[in-house]
C-alpha cells in the first residue's frame, strides 16, 4: 500500500512527460487497442506471482531484465513474489496489484466462494505440469491404482486435481488415505507415503538430485513410477495471468496495459523459448538478489526452465485459452470432492472467467512484428547434480 | 573462577549432545522402528526415528553446510543468511517483549491494586494463553491489512511482534502481581505507619521487593517472545525472519538435507541471545535479587 502510494505519486509526476513521450514515439503497440486516445496510459503496474523467484517465472523476469516492458511503455513492472504468505487472487481483488499469477482451478474455488470477478487474460501454462510419484515396485501406475494407498497432496488447492482424476476413475474420496505431505518429497523416500506429489519442474527435480544409498549415485528416472495429471481425466489449467474483469470492462487504461502487459511477456516467454540457458540465469540472478528468497541452485533453474518451456509451448500460440482444456478444468473441479466431502465449486463459472480477447491483440500485433508467436519447444539435456547448486 | 567452571560445563553440554547425536546415528536403525505396524505404507508409530543423512545429517555435514554458499554460484554463505534472518527476528522478538512487558506490567500493577481486578481478569489472563498461536496469528495479520490498507501505515512485521507479545505478557502480568504481593505483612504496616501513600509504598517497597519474581518472568517473557515471533513469522507467511527461512529451506531438505539446519541453529542462537540479554538486565539489579527463586 505504502509503496503503490509513492509509486502512484512517481508515476502521476512521470505520466505527463511519459504519455507525451509515448505519444510521439507512438510505440507500436499503444495504438492497437483504438485511434481515440481519451485516456491516459498506465506506466506503473504490478504483478503479483504465487510463489517465489523461480524459473516457473522466468518470462516475467526474462521481460524486465531485456527492457521488453519499457519497449511496450511502462516505466516500472513491479514482480511481487509470495512465500504463501499473499494470495495472488486476493490480493488483485484487494488491488494491492494489478495482474496476477495464479492456477485456474483455485481461482474458480475463490471467484465461487467470494463472487467477485476476475478474468483469465493469458493461459502461459498450456499444460499440467503435476504428477504423482512412486517407487516402480509400488504397483502403481494409474490412478485406479490408487484404491487403498496413502497418497501425499501438499493441499492448499494443489488436491483438487488427485480429486478430479479420482472421480473420473470413479473412486471414492474415502476409498484413499490422503496425507499432507510437506514441500520436501522425504514422505516418498521414507516410503511414509505410497505416491507423493511432485510438479515435473520442481519436486520432481529435487527427488532425482538425491543420492541413492543403494547405488551411491543419484536417483534415476526408471527408479520410480510417475503419472503424470496432464495424461489422466483430472488434468487442470495451471498458471494463468488474471486481472480484474470490473476494470478491464470500465477502464480503457486498464484494457490498454492489459494489453501490452501481455506483448511484453509474451517476448519474455518467447526469449525463454529460444535461450532456456540465459532465461535461466537472469532468473536465478533475479531469484538471489530478491529479498529472502533463497532459490535451490542455478541447475535446478534450468531444469525447472527446461521443464516449464514443455508445458508453455504446446504447438499453439502463446498464452491461448483452449476452450477443450478449460472445459475440462471445469468439470473436474465440479466433480471433485475432497476427503471432507467438499467441493472445489457447485456451478460452472461466469462466462467473464475467461477472455481471448487481450491475448490475441497482443499476439497479432507480436506476430505483425514477425515475431514466432507459437509453436514447439525443442527441449535440452539437462543433467542434475546432487542438491542442484 | 567460577566463571571458567561454567564455561567449562557449557562445552562439555554442547560436546554432549554432538557425541549423543553421532552415537545414535551410528547405532540407531537406519530406518527407525516402527511398532504397530499392519503392513501397509505410514501405519504403526514411529519410537524410534530414523537415522538416514536425509533424517540426521553428521554434525561436521552441517557446520560444514553454514559455509557453503547457500543456494550454489557466487551466493554468500548460507551463514550469512543466517544471522541477517536470525537478527531480524530478534528485532521483532524484542519489540514483542516490550510490548508483552509493558501490558504485562500494566495488568500487574492494575491487579495488585485492587483485588477486584484481579478477581475479575486473571482468569481471563490465563485463558488466554489456551488460545493456539497458529489460530490466532492470521486473526492479527489480517487485522493489521485492513489498518494498513485504511491509510496507516502497518508493516507485517508489526502483526508479527503483537503476536510474540501475546504470548510474552503473561508470565510478565502474573510475575508482577505476584511480585507486588510478595514483601512482608510487616513491611506493609512499616509504610503504612509512616502514613506512606499507595506511590510512596509501590516505589519504596514493593517494586525491589518485586525484582526477585520480576525477573525470571521477563526471562520467561524473552523466551516466549523469540518462540511467538518464530511461530508467528511461519503461520502469516512473512518473509525476512529465521521461522520462513527454516520453513523454506525445509523445502530443500530431501536434495539438501544440511541445510534446514543452518536456520535451526540460527534459532537456538536466538533463543540463547534473548535469554542472556535478560540476563544482563539482572545484573544490573542485582542489589535486589536476594532470595531469587531459580528458574
Amino acid at each position: 500500500m505504502r509503496h503503490s502510494t509513492r509509486r502512484g505519486l512517481a508515476a502521476v509526476a512521470t505520466a505527463a512527460i511519459a504519455s507525451l513521450a509515448l505519444a510521439a514515439c507512438s510505440a507500436p503497440s499503444s495504438d492497437d487497442s483504438g485511434s481515440s486516445e481519451d485516456f491516459e496510459p498506465l506506466t506503473s503496474i504490478k504483478l503479483q506471482l504465487q510463489w517465489l523467484p523461480q524459473a516457473q517465472f522466468a518470462g516475467y523476469y526474462v521481460a524486465a531484465d531485456q527492457g521488453f516492458f519499457e519497449e511496450e511503455g511502462f516505466d516500472s513492472v513491479e514482480i511481487v513474489p509470495s512465500g504463501g504468505d499473499i494470495v495472488p487472487q486476493d490480493a488483485l481483488v484487494a488491488g494491492d496489484v494489478d495482474f496476477a499469477v495464479a492456477w485456474v482451478p483455485k481461482v474458480l474455488g475463490t471467484l465461487e466462494a467470494t463472487g467477485v470477478e476476475l478474468t483469465d487474460i493469458a493461459q502461459v501454462f498450456q499444460k499440467s505440469g503435476t504428477l504423482q510419484v512412486s517407487w516402480a515396485d509400488s504397483g502403481i501406475e494409474s490412478v485406479a491404482d490408487f484404491e487403498g494407498k496413502r497418497i501425499g497432496s501438499w493441499g492448499y488447492g494443489n488436491e483438487w486435481e488427485i480429486f478430479a482424476a479420482m472421480a473420473a476413475e470413479d473412486l471414492d474420496s474415502t476409498s484413499v488415505s490422503i496425507t499432507t505431505q510437506d514441500f520436501s518429497m522425504n514422505a516418498l523416500l521414507d516410503r511414509d507415503v505410497d505416491a507423493a506429489q511432485a510438479m515435473t519442474y520442481n519436486e520432481w527435480a529435487q527427488i532425482l538430485e538425491v543420492v541413492n544409498p543403494a547405488t551411491g549415485e543419484l536417483y534415476q528416472p526408471e527408479d520410480f513410477n510417475v503419472i503424470s495429471y496432464e495424461d489422466t481425466e483430472g488434468a487442470m489449467l495451471q498458471d494463468a495471468i488474471w486481472a480484474d474483469t470490473a476494470r478491464l470492462a470500465d477502464d480503457p487504461a486498464y484494457a490498454d496495459a492489459a494489453v501490452r502487459f501481455l506483448e511484453a511477456v509474451i517476448k519474455g516467454w518467447v526469449f525463454a523459448r529460444d535461450n532456456p540457458e540465459e532465461a535461466a540465469s537472469i532468473t536465478y540472478d533475479a531469484a538471489i538478489n530478491a529479498e529472502a528468497a533463497f532459490p535451490v541452485g542455478p541447475v535446478h533453474q534450468l531444469w525447472q526452465m527446461n521443464e516449464v518451456n514443455k508445458l508453455i509451448w504446446a504447438g499453439g500460440d502463446f498464452g491461448l485459452i483452449d476452450s477443450a482444456a478449460w472445459d475440462k478444468t471445469v468439470a473436474g473441479a465440479l466433480a471433485a470432492v475432497n476427503q471432507d466431502g467438499l467441493n472445489l465449486i457447485t456451478t460452472e463459472p461466469a462466462a467473464s472467467a475467461y477472455s481471448n480477447d487481450y491475448i490475441q491483440q497482443a499476439l497479432d500485433a507480436l506476430a505483425e512484428e514477425g515475431v514466432e508467436v507459437g509453436g514447439e519447444y525443442t527441449p535440452i539435456e539437462v543433467t542434475l547434480t546432487e542438491g542442484g547448486q | 573462577m567460577r566463571r571458567g567452571a561454567a564455561a567449562l560445563w557449557g562445552t562439555l553440554g554442547v560436546l554432549a549432545v554432538i557425541l549423543l547425536w553421532e552415537a545414535y546415528k551410528f547405532l540407531g536403525p537406519a530406518e527407525g522402528v516402527v511398532v504397530g505396524a499392519d503392513g501397509s505404507t505410514g501405519s504403526g508409530v514411529m519410537i524410534l526415528p530414523r537415522t538416514n543423512d536425509r533424517a540426521m545429517p553428521h554434525v561436521w555435514d552441517m557446520v560444514a553446510r553454514l559455509f557453503q554458499s547457500t543456494s550454489g554460484g557466487d551466493t554468500p554463505p548460507l551463514i550469512v543468511p543466517v544471522v541477517t534472518a536470525a537478527l531480524t527476528t530478534l528485532g521483532i522478538a524484542a519489540v514483542g517483549w516490550l510490548i508483552g512487558v509493558l501490558v504485562g506490567t500494566l495488568f500487574g500493577l492494575m491487579m495488585q491494586r485492587w483485588k477486584l481486578v484481579e478477581w475479575g481478569i486473571l482468569p481471563w489472563i490465563v485463558v488466554s494463553q489456551t488460545v493456539p498461536l497458529i489460530a490466532f496469528a492470521p486473526v492479527v495479520n489480517s487485522l493489521g491489512l485492513q489498518i494498513d490498507r485504511g491509510g496507516f501505515p502497518w508493516p507485517q512485521w508489526l502483526s508479527v511482534a503483537v503476536i510474540s507479545s501475546y504470548l510474552a505478557f503473561f508470565p510478565v502480568a502474573v510475575g508482577v502481581l505476584r511480585g507486588l504481593d510478595a514483601p512482608d505483612r510487616i513491611h506493609e504496616d512499616l509504610m503504612r505507619t509512616y502514613a506512606a501513600g499507595y506511590w510512596q509504598t509501590l516505589l519504596h517497597l514493593r517494586l525491589p521487593a518485586a525484582v526477585p519474581h520480576l525477573l525470571p518472568a521477563l526471562r520467561l517473557a524473552a523466551a516466549n517472545a523469540v518462540v511467538g515471533a518464530v511461530v508467528a513469522e511461519v503461520s502469516i507467511g512473512m518473509r525476512g525472519g529465521i521461522g520462513r527461512m527454516l520453513i523454506q529451506l525445509a523445502g530443500q531438505a530431501s536434495s539438501d538435507p544440511a541445510a534446514p539446519w543452518g536456520p535451526t541453529f540460527g534459532t537456538i542462537a536466538l533463543g540463547l541471545v534473548a535469554a542472556g540479554s535478560v540476563a544482563l538486565l539482572g545484573l544490573a539489579l542485582k542489589n535486589y535479587r536476594r532470595g531469587e527463586a531459580t528458574a
